[in-house]
């Protein structure tokens, strides 16, 4: 045993020593052991350094509100993480921690320095010094802020760890394992409730579990083994599920939570295997019974954050659970009995203790106690500074004024090697909160509590602000009763011995004689936030608590203010004047604690991040180096390089081939939907712009579709393939959305309409053969069919067969070329396709990808939905008025096109550009201005589509300009950075304006 | 998150559901009657309550019907659903 590890404990095995490094020096600890634990009782206090000033700072707690035990874990391996709570982490073999935010080292830190500078950088700090001069910002605020700034090292190797997911429905979930969750989950389970119990922690019973006090007697034992009991019949319970090392991490409405459960976190690394790291449980329970415990309030004094200075309980639970003594010369600073029990522990173990109380006396059965062993009590009294670099060594202390606002008599300095602090009890109400739940203060202690409007939630034990344990057992007996509807408990009849507290004070500043500008009374540990800093904001007029809470950063750090909270509004109230139930709280956001990453995305990781849609060519493409891009979800062919051909090499040899000879594509990721009904053509009347009554069974029509607002959001060709009967085609990344959208009108607007629509995207597959061959290629794959002009016209289509199998095909192109696309159903796809190449072989047919489409049908001046237009272009934008239907009563968006806005002259338009160097390829996005020299400089448009084409030997550009309509010919000019482009307006149709080439 | 009782399905979580913003606007029958303010109140205008709120929700990956829901927006209580074209409960 060690100096500090004073006793022997039924929670830590001390025949298994466990070794670890700190700081890569080597430590020994036992099974069972927190990482703070073993590093107490190795003497270790200072374990890290303030974010702003770098002071030296030491365990504070003993759990998830620790804030400045926060440690690099396993650092330069693929397993370090930052940020990791020494209070929460389990010692296991092997364990590698590191102090963070200290350079060079924890002992000699040069950040330090910022503590002797501090007068300089008061509350705002980031803030102010952004409105500086430049010159101070760059030489001297930003690398002082870039050495001193940041908590640990973000990993930068791939998570080996798997993470999973699970979801779980229940009747009852207690959040909780102290005594007042064990009551509640014993009661739901036994009376047929299927219950999930959680708990944070490795061993049941929150700090009960260890309360040996014989102040506190239940059925004449100590409160711990009657506990102890209650567990182990607990385990023995059916349909009652218990989850340690699980931690809640959100409350959602409706009783949805998240959990998360850690599986393998405190394995040593070679015991750890394949197993899941962390698991996310996504639980729906009917009723849920949050006992989520308090967090002990610090004290606010002079120099209050020095190592060795920590939560009074938490020196409990080191000495009584972990068998670890903090301190040889232990001194207890509080405002209320709980540090008595602390106190008593230390004292029974014949540790030297000496209390420190800022009330005039107390009368509870456990001060009694205390006064009878003799332990001496410094009454009405305060800490006014601490005294130690590294560690607490002395304090100083003064009587309190009458009221308490103001210190008086002699200074009495005190030797110590810990300092105990309890400033009483902060109920968890994050839970109740985050579910939606109101508060309510409660004056005589100063606490929030819940208030419950929520029919299926309560809140028992002491985050209901219940602290005293006959209270806590009375009550939690009673809710749960009334909750779950039960009449008889096995904790009707229990005796109960506890100490009732009578005298209650709390000052949330403690006074000193020194003046407040040269004291250190630290509220944010971790952002190092003081009392000062919180006045400062006040007088500089912040009022709300959310805006002081940024200007000061008090609440901010990994710790979410668990501890500074409500000091910070205790401050302000005071300061302000004002009652402090009338401020409100900040708003308390999920996580409770932080969540990795991993536990949040589960196994989506890799290729599962996101769903991969093939077309059912896919493999024919890839054996035949095609290189793919994503649209959507889907991967589609972007260009088949042959050798050692580049994209631009690819698509000038696609290009020209499809022009001169015949060129195939898989548009099988097209959007199709089937419409179906005796109201199909009035339905197409009404969604697409230009009219449909007319249209011959057997033909094909181009169909523009706007949005209510009148701006395009899809365009393609639909097919008429019998009386009542249409095939719609879509963008590619259009699909989903647009069978949502018209779905909406159908069921919402136009009930009336007798109109189906089915998605047959994926049933169908396409291959489009375009070309001045692609005639006789499609003549050898079908050779029974009339392909002349006459029997098969430009925009219709004919139904035919191929080895049997039903195909239908539509002369249409959005190339400008002869075309016809071929649909098959997607199961005998790849055997047309193939069929295809072998048909095209003597006409060199040539697969060509999405960026040679795309070339192509810019030639043509054919938009691209999406790249041409972005939501704010109407059709009279893109020139195509042609399209839109005079003659219609109304059709989606119509009435939108001559808003004021819409009609305006300046709207930019769609044009063509051609630069004046035809060499010189424009970058797709870049800006387009009328003068050069302007300042400020005005962007009158945007490229949107821009190719080298091969087929005219120059370079060619679609483009939005404001007014671009009447400024063919004009000079404009894109300016890039360290060149201006000179480019001319043109015509947006570059090549065979007069069609000749689809009836070629 | 929600579980919503889909007037054609029953309960369901609410990630099988996409809401589709304020409920009973109709599209005016004559659009082209209508002065540019009018369109502009069908189109842009939306209400946006703290307390009871009529609202459209789809059950896009489920039944993909749509349908009307009473809730309240302070504290998400659902208070109805109700098919399309039916007329709101009342509360
Ligand atoms: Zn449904």
């Amino acid at each position: 045993m060690t100096k500090y590890r004073i006793s022997k404990t039924r929670f830590v095995d001390q025949t298994k020593t466990v070794s670890f490094t700190f700081d890569g020096k080597l430590y020994h600890g036992f099974e069972g052991d927190t990482l703070a634990s073993a590093l107490l009782s190795n003497g270790i206090h200072l374990v890290g350094r303030s974010f702003k000033y770098h002071r030296p700072r030491g365990i504070m707690s003993c759990g998830s509100e620790e804030p400045n035990a926060i440690c690099q874990i396993n650092d330069n391996t693929d397993l370090t993480e930052p940020n990791v709570r020494a209070t929460e982490i389990e010692l296991y073999e092997g364990l590698k921690a590191s102090s963070q935010n200290c350079w060079p080292s924890l002992n000699f830190d040069i950040g330090g320095i910022n503590n002797f500078i501090s007068p300089f950088i008061p509350a705002g700090f980031y803030y102010k010094t952004f409105m500086w001069p430049k010159s101070f910002w760059k030489k001297i605020y930003e690398p002082l802020i870039r050495m001193s700034a940041g908590l640990g090292k973000s990993p930068t190797l791939p998570d080996p760890d798997i993470y999973d997911h699970k979801h779980e429905h229940c009747d009852v979930l207690v959040i909780g394992g102290g005594i007042s969750g064990i009551i509640s989950a014993k009661i739901a389970a036994k009376n047929n409730l299927k219950t999930i119990l959680i708990d944070d922690k490795n061993v049941l019973g929150g700090s009960t579990i260890y309360q040996n006090n014989k102040n506190f007697l239940i059925d004449n034992k100590k409160s711990s083994e009657w506990l102890m009991k209650e567990i182990a019949e607990l385990e023995e319970i059916k349909n009652l599920t218990i989850k340690t090392r699980t931690s809640l991490a959100a409350y959602h409405s409706y009783n949805y939570l998240l959990a998360k459960e850690n599986i393998s976190d405190h394995l040593p690394l070679d015991k750890k295997n394949d197993s899941i790291r962390q698991r996310l449980w996504k639980i729906r329970a009917d009723k849920v019974i949050v006992a989520a415990g308090a967090i002990e309030r610090p004290l606010v004094f002079n120099n209050n954050d020095r190592p060795g200075i920590i939560l009074a309980n938490s020196v409990k639970k080191y000495l009584d659970f972990y068998g670890v003594s903090s301190g040889l010369k232990n001194i207890i600073f509080t405002n209320n009995d709980s540090a008595y029990e602390t106190a008593l522990s230390l004292f029974e173990k014949g540790i030297s203790v000496k209390i420190i109380d800022i009330r005039k006396k107390s009368t509870s059965n456990i001060v009694k106690n205390a006064e009878e062993l003799g332990i001496q009590i410094y009454w009405n009294s305060t800490v006014v500074n601490t005294f130690g670099y590294k560690k607490v060594n002395s304090l100083e202390i003064m009587h309190l004024s009458e009221d308490g606002s103001n210190v008086k008599g002699n200074i009495i300095k005190i030797e110590c090697d810990c300092l105990a602090i309890s400033g009483g009890w902060t109920p968890m109400v994050h839970m109740h909160t985050q579910s939606g739940g109101k508060l309510d203060f409660r004056e005589i202690d100063q606490v929030f509590v819940p208030n419950e409007k929520n029919e299926n939630q309560i809140n028992v034990g002491s985050c209901n602000g219940e602290f005293e344990l006959e209270e806590i057992i009375k009550n939690t007996n009673n809710k749960i009763k009334k909750f779950l509807n039960v009449n008889e408990t096995d904790f009707d009849r229990l005796s109960v011995l506890g100490s009732k507290e009578f005298e209650k004070k709390n000052i949330w500043l403690l006074p000193n004689t020194i003046s407040e500008g040269k004291t250190k009374s630290f509220i944010d540990f971790q952002n190092d936030s003081t009392a000062k800093d919180i006045k400062l904001a006040l007088r500089e007029g912040f009022k709300s608590i959310e805006h002081v809470k940024r200007y000061t950063t008090t609440g901010m750090a990994t710790d979410q203010g668990k501890l500074s909270n409500m000091h910070a509004l205790g401050i302000i109230a005071d300061t302000a004047g004002v009652k402090m139930g009338t401020l409100g709280t900040t708003t308390f956001r999920p996580p409770f604690t932080p969540l990795t990453f991993g536990a949040l995305v589960g196994r989506n990781v890799g290729k599962f991040f996101e769903v991969i849609r093939k077309t059912p060519i896919h493999e024919w493409h890839i054996k035949h180096n095609a290189k793919f891009e994503n649209v959507g979800q889907w991967k589609r062919a972007w260009y088949y390089p042959l050798n050692d051909e580049n994209l631009h090499e690819a698509v000038q040899r696609e290009s020209k081939a499809a022009r001169d000879s015949a060129g195939i594509l898989d548009a099988s990721t097209l959007g199709k939907i089937d419409i179906q009904g005796t109201d199909a053509s009035e339905f197409l009347n009404r969604v697409y712009t230009n009219a449909w009554s007319k249209l011959g069974i057997g033909k094909c029509r181009y169909g523009l579709m706007l949005n209510e607002d009148g701006m395009v959001y899809d365009d393609g060709v639909t097919t008429r393939l019998g009386e009542n009967h249409y095939l719609m085609t879509t963008t590619t990344g259009g699909a989903a959305n647009v069978l949502s959208k018209l779905e909406d009108y159908l069921q919402t607007e136009w009930p009336e309409l007798d109109v189906y629509l089915t998605s047959v995207t994926d049933h169908y597959s396409t291959a489009s053969i375009c070309g001045p061959n692609s005639k006789k290629i499609l003549k050898k794959l079908f050779p029974d069919k009339d392909f002349s002009d006459e029997a098969f016209p430009h925009m219709s289509y004919q139904s035919a067969k191929i080895d049997n199998a039903e195909c239908r095909i539509m002369r249409i192109s959005f190339t400008g070329e002869l075309s016809y696309e071929i649909n098959i159903e997607s199961k005998y796809s790849k055997s047309l396709w193939e069929s295809c190449i072998i048909a095209g072989e003597e006409y060199k047919i040539t697969p060509y990808g999405t960026e040679t489409m795309h070339l192509l049908r810019a030639e043509k001046g054919f938009i691209i939905v999406g790249q041409d237009t972005d939501g704010t272009m109407t059709p009279i934008d893109l020139q195509m008025d042609w399209i839109v239907s005079k003659k219609k009563y109304d059709f989606i968006g119509k009435r939108s096109l001559y808003r004021s806005d819409t009609i305006r002259e300046d709207r930019k338009q769609l044009v063509g550009l051609l630069t004046d160097n035809p060499n010189e390829i424009l970058e797709e996005g870049a800006q387009i201005v009328s003068e050069l020299g302007q300042k400020p400089v005005q962007m009158i448009g945007h490229v949107t589509s821009s190719y080298f084409s091969p087929n005219l030997n120059k370079s060619i550009a679609l483009a939005v300009v404001k007014g671009g309509k009447k400024m063919k010919g004009q000079k404009l000019f894109v300016p890039m950075e360290n060149k201006n482009i000179n480019v001319t307006v043109s015509d947006f149709i570059f090549l065979d304006k007069e069609n000749k080439r689809i009836n070629a | 998150m929600f579980i919503i009782n889909c007037p054609y399905c029953g309960e369901r979580d609410q990630s099988e559901f996409s809401c589709g913003g304020e409920a009973h606007i109709v599209r005016p029958k004559q659009p082209t009657e209508l002065s540019d303010d009018e369109w502009a109140e069908y189109l842009f205008m939306r209400k946006n309550i703290k307390g009871v709120q009529f609202e459209r929700w789809n059950h896009i990956h489920g039944c993909r019907k749509w349908f009307n829901m009473i809730r309240d927006t302070s504290n998400d209580k659902i208070h109805a659903v109700y098919k399309m074209g039916e007329k709101p409960p009342v509360i």
